[in-house]
């Protein structure tokens, strides 16, 4: 697929998808800040061009497996921001009505088929709803995204040779950011390249791009999305990125050297990716108007989030079981 | 009627349910093929094809985590985790995953999955091939949890497993595989969540699970017998959801408690069973509760040395006569 190939609507909804997710995040640290978010955070300031290529080239049936970073993923599925916002803050109208946080947003309505804070859980679980939809003949994909401290659990290693030898519809995306919370990756790691060097071991391609660069994302993840969906079986991806955070909460990163922050920061795949609409003949006013309309509505979910109440208490009660009960005994 | 051993049982369960619904799909280590290590799944694969009955490599994540996710997508999943000391190294799938995600996505999951796996002692496999850990399963809400003790119960609850909408952990007790009852031919359900009276006696109630189960009865025939001690014996058979109400019926009115567990002795089923009677039915009690189980210690291997430490029927005549003097 060349440059051409995507037309100027789909760049238009990338920009559109990234700036969605930069500035909820950014919300989101704000009311972290506010202690209006409890618990924990992981943000994904500066990543955003992966959730968004993958988001923009999957059908809507289509199943994504995230991590406790996965608001962005969330949110490119199509999921309200209100009620991304409002989990995050333990509200009414949160997405789980608060019983899971900022660490397990799922939507299946939206194929948000879970976050997993669990390192490494959720790759043989996208293996499943993989194996699922092979099962069923429905045609559908799962995308399944997670860091490069994935790489060295066993839950890795497993459900790849798991999702090669049963040929399954899966797309295991490594965002490699550095650091695997708060070690650089390359400290801990046998290979280079945590992810692609070790695609040769399950016989996949080894796939290196750069994930800042939304375009060759997007590009990247139709391919291996129509791939799957062909029936040729799994692929590996390493996207290359980066934090412009730190690892949770109020983490200002100062493990990581300021010249190095500042090289990526100048790397802002929305800065990017503007200069490259400009230069393709899209007026800036088009590209405000983007950016107000995305601050607007999370303005809106702020205040809606906000005005939710806490959740009823007799919900801490229900949904143990499929019948809606919690008893153990009879 | 037919005549079935418990590893049988096991086969004609998958095979009666694998043919009443397309959603039902089996995968695990040498299931397939070789018809599993303790030949429970003969002849499956030649049924219902390596569509259905797919073997695995030694991935305990990827066995467990494929079947939630094929759960959560509209498939009846069973997984056999061969040993259920292996529960060790994929227990995240288990604890983390499957029991807390209908919970906390607030209802928007289902697993309907069974877990199936050869637990207890009795085969001389030593410290980490042996081990009764049902009591792991059972300390984690959001996990139903059950262990059959004759033929029967394993066609009737795994069918009935199968059928749940929730995950079930299905420990069958493998130095039970050989054991024949007549076990009835097509529909067989036993409901999970329903203790079995096996004998009713007035003088104490003796409740067991899976191997345990045979050595209580043996106990409560030697009772009679040579003490005249006449016992009342449960089949557990459930620990969630677990059937008080059939046990705490017999507590009241035998007034004595003794529980059999195969598990080491802390934290055992028994130890949550005595403390529901003690809270519950303290007054009805006519002397303290009684835990016979393995000692606080790993198996040993040796035939003797395994004897020695599990729980037998000379051990428990010897507890109900203390207790009933």
């Amino acid at each position: 697929m060349t440059d051409q190939q995507i037309n100027s609507e789909t760049r238009l909804r990338l920009y559109r998808l990234m700036r969605e997710c930069r500035e909820l995040e950014q919300r989101a640290y704000d009311l972290f800040m506010q202690n209006l978010v409890k618990g924990t955070s992981h943000l994904g300031l500066g990543q955003e061009a992966v959730a968004a290529g993958f988001g923009a080239a999957m059908n809507a049936d289509d199943y994504t497996f995230c991590t406790y970073r996965g608001h962005n993923h969330t949110l490119v599925r199509g999921v309200a921001m209100d009620a991304i916002l409002g989990e995050l803050m333990g509200r009414e109208c949160g997405l789980m009505r608060g019983k899971g946080g900022s660490m397990h947003l799922t939507s299946v309505e939206h194929g948000v088929m879970g976050s997993y804070a669990i390192i490494g859980a959720h790759l043989p679980v996208a293996a499943g709803a993989a194996w699922s939809a092979q099962y069923r003949g429905t045609q559908q994909v799962a995308v399944c995204f997670f860091g490069d401290g994935t790489t060295n659990i066993g839950a890795f290693h497993e459900a790849l040779n798991f999702a090669v030898i049963w040929n399954l519809p899966v797309i295991f995306v490594c965002e490699n950011n550095k650091y695997m919370e708060y070690t650089p990756i390359e400290a801990v790691t046998a290979v280079a390249n945590p992810a692609a060097d070790r695609a040769s071991a399950y016989s996949l391609d080894p796939i290196l791009i750069d994930g800042n660069d939304v375009e060759l994302v997007y590009r990247t993840a139709s391919e291996a999305i129509a791939r799957a969906r062909a029936g040729k079986g799994p692929s590996l991806i390493e996207a290359q990125t980066y934090r412009h955070g730190g690892h949770s909460r109020a983490d200002p990163g100062k493990y990581r050297p300021d010249e190095e922050v500042a090289a990526w920061k100048a790397r802002d795949p929305l800065d990017a990716h503007r200069a490259k609409l400009v230069e393709a003949g899209v007026d800036e006013e088009t590209i405000d108007l983007i950016d107000a309309q995305v601050m607007s509505a999370i303005d809106e979910a702020t205040e809606t989030a906000k005005a939710s109440p806490p959740p009823p208490r007799e919900i801490a009660y229900i949904d143990v079981w499929a019948d809606g009960g919690v008893e153990w005994r009879c | 009627m037919a005549l079935l051993s418990y590893r049988e049982a096991v086969a004609a369960a998958i095979a009666h349910e694998m043919r009443r619904d397309e959603s039902v799909v089996f995968l695990g280590e040498d299931i397939a093929a070789a018809g599993g290590v303790f030949k429970t799944t003969g002849g499956l694969l030649e049924e219902f094809g390596e569509k259905r009955v797919r073997d695995t490599p030694i991935s305990e994540q990827a066995i467990l985590g494929a079947a939630m996710g094929a759960a959560m997508t509209g498939l009846r999943p069973i997984a056999e985790i061969m040993f259920s000391d292996f529960f060790a190294v994929c227990w995240d799938i288990i604890a983390n995953q499957v029991a807390k995600s209908r919970y906390m996505t607030d209802g928007q999951f289902a697993f309907p999955m069974v877990v199936r796996s050869a637990n207890g002692a009795g085969s001389r496999f030593g410290a980490q091939h042996s081990q009764s850990l049902e009591n792991w399963a059972m300390m984690v809400p959001g996990l139903k949890v059950v262990a059959p003790s004759c033929a029967a119960d394993v066609k009737g609850m795994l069918c009935a497993a199968i059928r749940d909408p929730d995950p079930v952990l299905f420990f069958e007790q493998k130095s039970l595989y050989g054991t024949k009852q007549e076990v009835p031919d097509g529909e067989h359900v036993v409901p999970l969540g329903k203790a079995a009276v096996l004998r009713e006696g007035g003088d104490v109630t003796i409740a067991a699970l899976a191997a345990m189960v045979p050595r209580a009865m043996a106990a409560a025939e030697q009772l009679a017998s040579e003490h005249g001690v006449q016992a009342t014996v449960i089949d557990v058979r459930s620990l969630v959801p677990l059937d008080t109400t059939t046990i705490f019926e017999s507590v009241s009115a035998t007034g004595r408690l003794v529980t059999v567990e195969e598990n080491p002795r802390l934290c055992g089923w028994g130890a949550e069973l005595s403390s529901l009677v003690a809270e519950e039915l303290f007054w009805d009690l006519e002397g303290p509760i009684v835990r016979v189980t393995t000692p606080h210690i790993p198996l040993p291997a040796a035939d003797n040395l395994e004897d020695e430490v599990l729980p037998g029927p000379a051990r428990i005549v010897e507890a109900v006569t203390k207790l009933v003097d």
